[in-house]
């Protein structure tokens, strides 16, 4: 058995981690938080330079072609640093497009995509769930409908969209009769719009793979639920050296048993669960039988990880722990919407089931 | 015991709803009460102020409290009567749960009839509106540590030092503010408790944004702000005995729901209604139905718990350190409830627009303000200490801070 991190793998933690750290500190989260478009052109160009922008891209279309797995310590430093930068749809698109696209639309995307340059947004929603209201249909490569919650959406250059019948379309942002509203939510880190469709001419259908739909959630799945280990790995080390300088009752705080089973909860969340999600990435490009299935746990389990975790961190705070000038509020906000971004919790565990077989679809 | 309304109180319900009726506009089903959260705008407050005035002369503010001092000298179960009843109609916030919750009942405690006369009448009518001034930068839950000093000069104390997450500051008129008077005495002993005018010179309040986006909370600074002596409540150095005081009562008013804003349990179950997924409305699936379920039963629980509290009142019991638990479960399942109704919502639970967010976004502002809830007025660990300690008289832990004169505190004395 070997289950861990490669070397290749820690480097990558540790580079783009290092980059992260001096591109995009707290300061200019909250200054791009603030902007209409939300999304930091800067870092995400470095970040290109590094290659993470391109790491699922294979390297005939420029990008660097590693596994899931390093998509995942890439996301998680992301999530670590609260980045305001589109990696979930560079990912879903890429996994979209290496596996589904036409030569000419990986000739055409994937580059850019690996570039930095503006992208693809991501508009599953109406796949994940019937809740949101919304729904595509096709007619004569023209779509019709709404599509709530576009991922990654203000700085995209154009759209891959999942119709009813389960196919994925590619639509350009200047397309004719396509309105785009931006939606604002609790996390300012990441741009959702919705999509009103009305008679909109298809670019393009990505045809080659068979289920292209799922595949495309599953990726968003690990790499989102890798946002939010990031995210709240990184409430919790701030809870923790809080922790250990703040006093009271002349006592730095994280001397009280309360406070240290507090932390400690923390920890043992944690850790199982980035093994979850290493293995959750290790399935979706080695054990294909059980990708799908895996990505459910991996993103329902972090959500509720992500949870109490953040949640957490606030409480050992106290008073500061609830103002927008404490950084941990910043985690909080990033997986208060990841949670029930690509399924809530109980959709995505209700879909683990179906896999499963405990219940019928 | 008895829960159905007796003749009188069924009398009661009725003279309070047609009052209410001829008053106010019924909610529509579906609709609530905006929360406590943001509103701090002037217009709100001046509504506020208006419909609490307009009780007052009906007699419907402050059910329990005494004729003397405006109220109506009812029971505590006319008391939630009028309140199932208020809850039914459209209603500005309540701005005035420090005052009214806390600092009024301090008052009639530990406050002389001068004082209460002074005070008593017009906070009741939402003239004026009343702050807490006890937390510090470096005394958060070890309150007792507080550095703020006031000093006797003639007939004045003079008082300097910094408060902070005062709430609603910035627009109250009166505070209530524990202040140190004696640093030669072990901690708890050297307090004193005041009420400061907070339009005096030398006090200055800056408001601090939380993450819930507004800035109902502040910093305020005490720079030879000067205090009359006649405003000094209860003995020099029985600052610590006052403020516990105010604490119960804070947490009685958060247990039982009267601070924090946000949904209950029915409008959870009225958003499972109406929220649907391909195969019909939420609650009648079947996991989410058994959560709903089990905050109901909670729900259930905490209100009778606040019941008894109310009935301790009336009996003219201060509530005791019991009324700890109903804050420490009520803040917690109410995050429970936020993060659940955000969730049932879909993605759109995520979205501060009141068009794609139902019932007014209300959830979500639940939501951002519930880590706060379980902070303010004593940390679940706190309160988990006290109960430990007070009511299931654990022994405490060992303490080093106690027994030493302030100063001689090793982190006391640096301020
Ligand atoms: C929304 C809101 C409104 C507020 N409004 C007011 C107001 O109007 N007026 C006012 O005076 N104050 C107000 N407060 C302040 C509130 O009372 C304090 O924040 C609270 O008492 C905690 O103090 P602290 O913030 O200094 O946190 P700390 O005391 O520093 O606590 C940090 C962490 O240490 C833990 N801890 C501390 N001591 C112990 C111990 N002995 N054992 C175990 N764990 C411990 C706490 O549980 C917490 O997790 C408000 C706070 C909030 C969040």
């Amino acid at each position: 058995m070997d289950f861990g991190l490669s070397e290749e793998q820690r480097l990558l933690a540790q580079t783009l981690g290092r980059y992260l750290e001096v591109s995009i500190s707290p300061a200019r989260v909250r200054e791009i938080a603030a902007s209409d478009e939300g999304h930091d052109a800067v870092t995400w160009r470095g970040a290109a330079e590094l290659g993470m922008a391109g790491i699922l891209v294979p390297e005939e279309y420029g990008g660097i072609g590693l596994g899931m797995l390093d998509a995942v310590v890439a996301a998680e430093a992301f999530g670590y640093h609260c980045a305001p930068v589109p990696f979930l749809s560079a990912s879903m698109a890429s996994v979209a497009l290496a596996h589904g696209g036409s030569e000419e639309q990986k000739r055409v995307w994937l580059p850019r995509i690996a570039r930095g340059d503006a992208g693809l947004g991501v508009a599953v929603g109406g796949h994940v769930s019937r809740r949101e209201g919304a729904g595509i249909r096709a007619r004569r490569r023209r779509l019709h409908g709404k599509a709530l919650f576009a991922i990654d959406s203000t700085a995209a250059a154009g759209f891959l969209v999942a119709t009813d019948d389960a196919r994925v379309a590619l639509v350009s942002r200047d397309a004719p009769g396509l309105s785009i509203e931006p939606l604002h939510t609790i996390d300012a880190t990441r741009r959702f719009s919705e999509l009103q469709l009305e008679s909109v001419p298809v670019d393009g259908w990505l045809e080659g793979h068979e289920g292209l739909v799922d595949l495309l959630i599953d990726a968003g799945r690990v790499v989102l639920a890798a946002d939010m280990l990031g995210a709240s790995q990184r409430a919790f080390d701030l809870a923790v050296a809080y922790a250990g300088e703040r006093k009271q009752f002349d006592r730095v705080i994280g001397s009280f048993q309360a406070v240290k089973h507090l932390c400690a909860e923390m920890a043992a969340e944690l850790e199982p669960a980035r093994s979850l999600l290493w293995y959750a990435a290790h399935a979706f490009d080695a054990v294909p039988e059980e990708a799908s299935l895996v990505a459910a746990h991996a993103k329902a389990h972090l959500s509720e990880v992500g949870r109490f975790v953040v949640r957490t961190a606030t409480e050992v705070h106290g008073g500061i722990g609830f103002t927008e000038e404490c950084d941990a509020q910043l985690f909080f906000k990033r997986v208060g919407v990841a949670r029930s971004l690509l399924g809530t919790p109980e959709q995505v565990r209700e879909r683990a089931g179906v896999i499963q077989g405990w219940v019928a679809a | 015991m008895d829960f159905d309304d007796t003749r009188e109180e069924a009398a009661f319900r009725a003279e309070a709803r047609s009052w209410l009726e001829a008053n106010a506009s019924p909610l529509e089903p579906g609709e609530t009460n905006p929360g406590l959260g943001e509103s701090d705008d002037p217009d709100t407050i001046r509504a506020a102020q208006a419909w609490q005035a307009k009780k007052a002369d009906a007699g419907w503010a402050c059910i329990t409290w005494p004729e003397a001092y405006g109220g109506r000298g009812g029971s505590p179960i006319q008391s939630v009567i009028w309140g199932q009843e208020e809850g039914k109609f459209r209603v500005p916030p309540n701005v005035f749960g420090i005052g009214l919750g806390m600092a009024g009942p301090t008052l009639m405690a530990h406050g002389s009839d001068v004082q209460q006369q002074r005070w008593l009448p017009k906070m009741l009518r939402g003239e004026e509106i009343w702050c807490q001034l006890f937390s510090e930068p470096a005394a958060g839950s070890d309150l007792a540590g507080l550095r703020t000093r006031a000093e006797r000069d003639g007939d004045d104390w003079v008082v300097n030092g910094q408060k902070i997450w005062t709430s609603g500051a910035h627009y109250c008129k009166w505070g209530i503010l524990v202040a140190r008077t004696d640093p030669n005495v072990p901690k708890h002993a050297g307090l004193s408790y005041f009420v400061v005018d907070m339009e005096s010179t030398g006090v200055e309040a800056r408001q601090i944004r939380q993450i819930s986006g507004g800035a109902n909370f502040n910093e305020v600074f005490f720079t030879d702000a000067r205090i009359p002596d006649a405003n000094r409540i209860s003995e020099v150095g029985n600052g610590w005995a006052v403020a516990i005081t105010t604490l119960m009562n804070e947490r009685a008013s958060i247990g039982s729901g009267g601070i924090g804003g946000g949904g209950g349990v029915k409008d959870l179950i009225a958003l499972a209604r109406e929220v649907r997924d391909e195969r019909g409305p939420l609650l009648e699936n079947a996991g989410i139905r058994e959560r709903i379920a089990d905050y109901y039963v909670r729900t259930k629980g905490l209100q009778f718990t606040s019941y008894r509290t109310l009935t301790a009142l009336s009996r003219g019991q201060t509530p005791g350190p019991e009324g700890s638990i109903g804050k420490l479960v009520a803040a917690k399942m109410r995050q429970d409830m936020a993060s659940l109704a955000l969730e049932l919502q879909g993605l759109a639970g995520g979205t501060l627009d009141p068009s794609l967010a139902v019932q007014d976004a209300a959830w979500q502002e639940a939501y951002l303000w519930a880590p706060g809830m379980r902070i303010a007025g004593g940390t679940d660990e706190i309160l988990r200490n006290i109960i430990a300690e007070r009511v299931l008289r654990l022994p405490p832990e060992p303490r080093v801070d106690k027994e030493l004169a302030f100063r001689d505190v090793p982190t006391g004395s640096q301020g």
